[in-house]
């Protein structure tokens, strides 16, 4: 698909400097770990760490599989069927992705764990939450529209004269899905569980709260009990080796397979399937899945927010002032992010070579790490490198970019893989620069990916905690940061208007996204 | 091409977003929580704090008013403090760590990061509560405890020590936090006390009677709050504080055992930073943390026990601070928690 034609200089200078900055958390574990190899080593290779790794990646598995089972009739139903109100569902369905996962496995825990709220109103025992079942119930329903995003915009750029071809031969819809649809899917399945598998094992909020003993835990207690900051990075970067592995097996589902079209003309609309009574399940279901995912948390923190309210302790300014430096933060990292991912992106879809592959796959280190790496290699490398703006904005969205930017990567890739090639070959032929193309061809045809990918960082740096705390210029709080502040010690009424006020800032992102697959691309 | 128009309406809608973020960012917030609209306009110490405003800030208040000198703080998770000082180096920017966990100021101790404190500093305190190479001293003390919630448990059911928690009785009720600095601390002590063998019994005999394991001290305050559970080995300050805010129908009350290690005191601690370069500044600041008033603030507050000498622990505290032992093993002694760390893994509890 692409040719062997060197990338522009200005591309591959961008691209060196996006690189090196996305490396820089892969780099720190290497300096760390090749200061003590040997203990490094030790720890890396104990059974300890194998076992772990090995429970962890089951839970990954369990996570993912049941994640691209939430989202592929979901999407298929918000997409491409006659379900009432499929668009606000279309919503709906992907605002659980706004719940910071430990904000969620408290929630959660409160409503659905043993004495909890629910079991308080049914009078009955309910099953334990704790444990696999609960990281895996929690980590599946806020992750999930990781999958259900690309998908839904997949399915409605899917050619539907194949589908109407394999109809007209007289296949059911089932067999129509299985044969013609899903092979299309694949590659958007494969990319977004690849999110969802990283997030997993990146995530320390939720599985800690519902007592799972994942990877992620061995790497907080070498910290927080036994101050090893080289078993740390030696863990560290066993999860780098495992975030390769992922990344190889996603790129063999998603082949290298061609996407873009190469007839003539524009995407007819797909004419909707009608569900006839299957409508009544089909709402059930998408209704069980909010009612789990976004209604009852919601409804816990509206609760505990009524009870904070009624004791007079919230301050609409601070609340105010604390919005607007999450805004700030997260605005600047989406739209840094978006421009890095892009070239990023560029690079690796244009002009593949082993050496952009590379680049590629190592920035994902900054998003299979838990946050407490990343934002200690950024102290290490600041500190010495760039004094002058350690602990500053700057920084600090330097480093949350980093940390959020294989995120961007990912949807507009995509939106590359689908513009063919030809296209600016032919404007090249014109006589138009490089550059030029870029500008006027490239970028607008790959505006769907890049306001993704912008919404997708903007929504995890909303979110963001460890990195803030650390980097943040002094006195310098977010929406995040308060509530950690207020749930240290258990003052969850405290905390609930700051977690409704960043879901409500965050669920902006999430409409845009839900609504990029009802754009025509 | 496609009609571009809805999106390139949004874009707009985006790009305006953004502009006005951007914009009003410029002036971005950094009021200092607690700290009041009359804060010193001449800068000051920079601390580094593992304990939350609402713990530290009417203390450092009454240190910037006396001293006439505006402190920055940063506040998060104390390991992850002591973790980035060590990779700061040299080149950090704080001048003060207040450690909320023991370990982690011994962390930044052995790493050569500390500067000896005053001799008058540290005779603040009693011995026991200081390193003895005068590199940090304690604060305040909370005591391991078992808490129990009083409507299930009469407080003469209890065992006098947590040793007695792995009878039948107790089975599936009690709630534990292994992975918590806190009772790491405690298995340490223990080690010193009883040695390896008879620790590793009671941790073996703890998990096979279905010792409950939590994050940490709050979850498990508030699981025996809920009836999940009906007793747990915790600091006893997370109870006084739920009473203090719930009024006295709290469920949850806190035992101080009597025998063996029992109730054990551990610190929250204070080391100045050897490349300060506002010591004597920092030393004051410590200083302060050590007055009267400060140390009435902490005890009334968090209803922790001061630890400068002189200072009158809350009335709600009845157990006085001469009855609750320090570890044998000394203050903190990494070696001795990886030791610990290795010993509650061998035993499943961990």
């Amino acid at each position: 698909m692409a040719r062997a034609r060197p990338a522009p200089v200005w591309l591959l200078a961008t691209g060196a400097i996006v690189g090196a900055a996305a490396v820089l958390p892969a780099a720190y574990l290497a300096v760390v770990v090749f200061g003590d190899f040997s203990a490094a080593m030790e720890t890396a290779l104990s059974s300890r760490a194998l076992e772990t790794l090995l429970r962890t990646a089951a839970l990954t598995a369990a996570v993912v599989l049941a994640s691209i089972a939430l989202a592929l009739p979901i999407g298929w139903l918000t997409v491409r069927t006659d379900l009432p109100g499929r668009r606000l569902w279309a919503v709906l369905c992907t605002l659980p992705l706004v719940i910071p996962s430990y904000v969620g496995a408290y929630l959660l825990v409160a409503a659905l764990g043993p004495k909890g709220m629910v079991q308080d109103a049914l009078g009955v025992e309910v099953p334990s939450i704790y444990g696999f079942f609960g990281a895996w119930l929690v980590l599946t329903l806020f992750t999930y529209p990781l999958i259900l995003i690309p998908l839904r915009a997949a399915l409605r750029r899917i050619d539907p004269q194949l589908e109407d071809a394999a109809r007209a031969m007289g296949r059911g819809p089932l067999e129509v899905f299985r044969s013609v649809v899903l092979p299309q899917l694949w590659p958007v399945i494969a990319a977004g569980s690849l999110l969802v598998a990283l997030f997993v094992i990146s995530d320390f909020g939720a599985v800690s709260i519902l007592r799972f003993d994942s990877f992620t835990a061995e790497i907080y207690i070498a910290y927080q009990s036994s101050f090893d900051r080289v078993a740390a990075a030696a863990l560290g970067a066993v999860l780098v080796v495992a975030m390769l592995v992922l990344l190889l097996a996603s790129s063999r589902v998603r082949g290298s397979r061609r996407i873009h079209r190469l007839g003539p003309g524009t995407l007819r609309p797909t004419r909707p399937y009608r569900l006839g009574r299957w409508r009544w399940p089909a709402l059930g279901f998408c209704a069980l899945v909010v009612l789990v995912a976004f209604v009852l948390p919601v409804g816990v923190l509206i609760y505990w927010a009524s009870k904070g309210i009624s004791t007079g302790s919230t301050s609409w300014n601070t609340i105010a002032a604390l919005g607007g430096n999450s805004l700030l933060i997260a605005a600047w990292a989406a739209a840094i992010g978006a421009i890095a991912a892009l070239v990023v992106a560029a690079l690796v879809v244009r002009y593949p070579s082993g050496m952009t592959r590379a680049v590629e796959r190592l920035s994902h280190a900054g998003y299979a790490l838990p946050g407490i790496l990343v934002a200690l290699g950024l102290v290490f490398f600041a500190t010495r490198a760039v004094p002058a703006l350690y602990q500053t904005v700057a920084l600090l969205v330097f480093a949350i970019t980093i940390h959020y930017l294989p995120l961007a990567i990912g949807p507009i890739a995509s939106s590359l893989v689908q513009l063919s090639p030809r296209i600016e070959e032919a404007a090249r032929g014109m006589g138009r620069g490089q550059a030029d193309v870029f500008r006027t061809i490239t970028i607008p045809l790959a505006r769907g990916g890049m306001m993704a990918g912008a919404a997708l960082v903007f929504l995890h740096a909303m979110k963001e905690l460890t990195v803030t705390l650390i980097l943040s210029p002094i006195g310098f709080k977010t929406l995040a940061t308060d509530i950690w502040t207020q749930t240290t010690y258990g003052f969850y009424e405290a905390s609930a208007i700051p977690a409704l006020v960043l879901l409500a800032v965050a669920a902006v992102p999430v409409y845009l996204l839900s609504e990029q697959g009802a754009a025509p691309s | 091409m496609i009609d571009v128009t809805p999106q390139r309406k949004r874009l707009l809608a985006a790009l305006l977003v953004f502009a006005t973020v951007l914009l009003a960012g410029c002036g971005f917030s950094t009021e200092d929580s607690g700290g009041g609209s009359n804060e010193p306009d001449v800068e000051g110490i920079t601390l580094y704090s593992g304990r939350i405003p609402a713990a530290i800030g009417p203390a450092v208040d009454s240190y910037e008013a006396a001293a006439n000198r505006d402190v920055q703080v940063r506040f998060a998770e104390t390991a992850d403090l002591a973790a980035t000082l060590v990779e700061e180096g040299d080149a950090s920017p704080a001048d003060v760590f207040f450690a909320q966990e023991p370990g982690a100021i011994a962390a930044v101790a052995e790493a050569g990061l500390l500067a000896k404190l005053p001799r008058d500093i540290l005779d603040r305190v009693e011995p026991r509560f200081r390193d003895p190479e005068g590199r940090w001293v304690g604060i305040t003390g909370r005591a391991r405890v078992i808490a129990y919630n009083k409507g299930v448990v009469e407080q003469a059911e209890l065992p006098p020590s947590p040793f007695g928690l792995t009878a039948p009785k107790w089975r599936d009720r009690v709630g534990w936090s292994p992975a918590s600095s806190s009772m790491q601390e405690y298995v340490t002590a223990l080690r010193a006390r009883y040695g390896d063998e008879r620790t590793k019994q009671w941790l073996e005999e703890m998990v096979d009677n279905g010792a409950v394991a939590f994050p940490d001290n709050v979850t498990i305050r508030d699981a025996i709050a809920k009836g999940e559970i009906d007793v747990g080995l915790i600091n006893h300050y997370y109870v006084a504080q739920a009473v203090a805010e719930e009024g006295p129908d709290y469920p949850v009350a806190v035992y101080f055992p009597p025998g063996g290690l029992g109730s054990l005191m551990l610190l929250t601690s204070v080391g100045v930073l050897e490349s300060s370069d506002r010591k004597e500044e920092a030393f004051a600041f410590v200083r302060s943390l050590l007055s009267e008033d400060s140390q009435q603030f902490f005890t009334s507050s968090s209803k922790e026990y001061p630890l400068a000498r002189g200072t009158e622990p809350d009335p709600s505290l009845s157990v006085p601070v001469a009855k609750i032992p320090v570890s044998d093993a000394g203050l903190v002694d990494l070696k001795e928690i990886q030791g610990t760390i290795e010993l509650m893994q061998e035993s499943g509890a961990l």
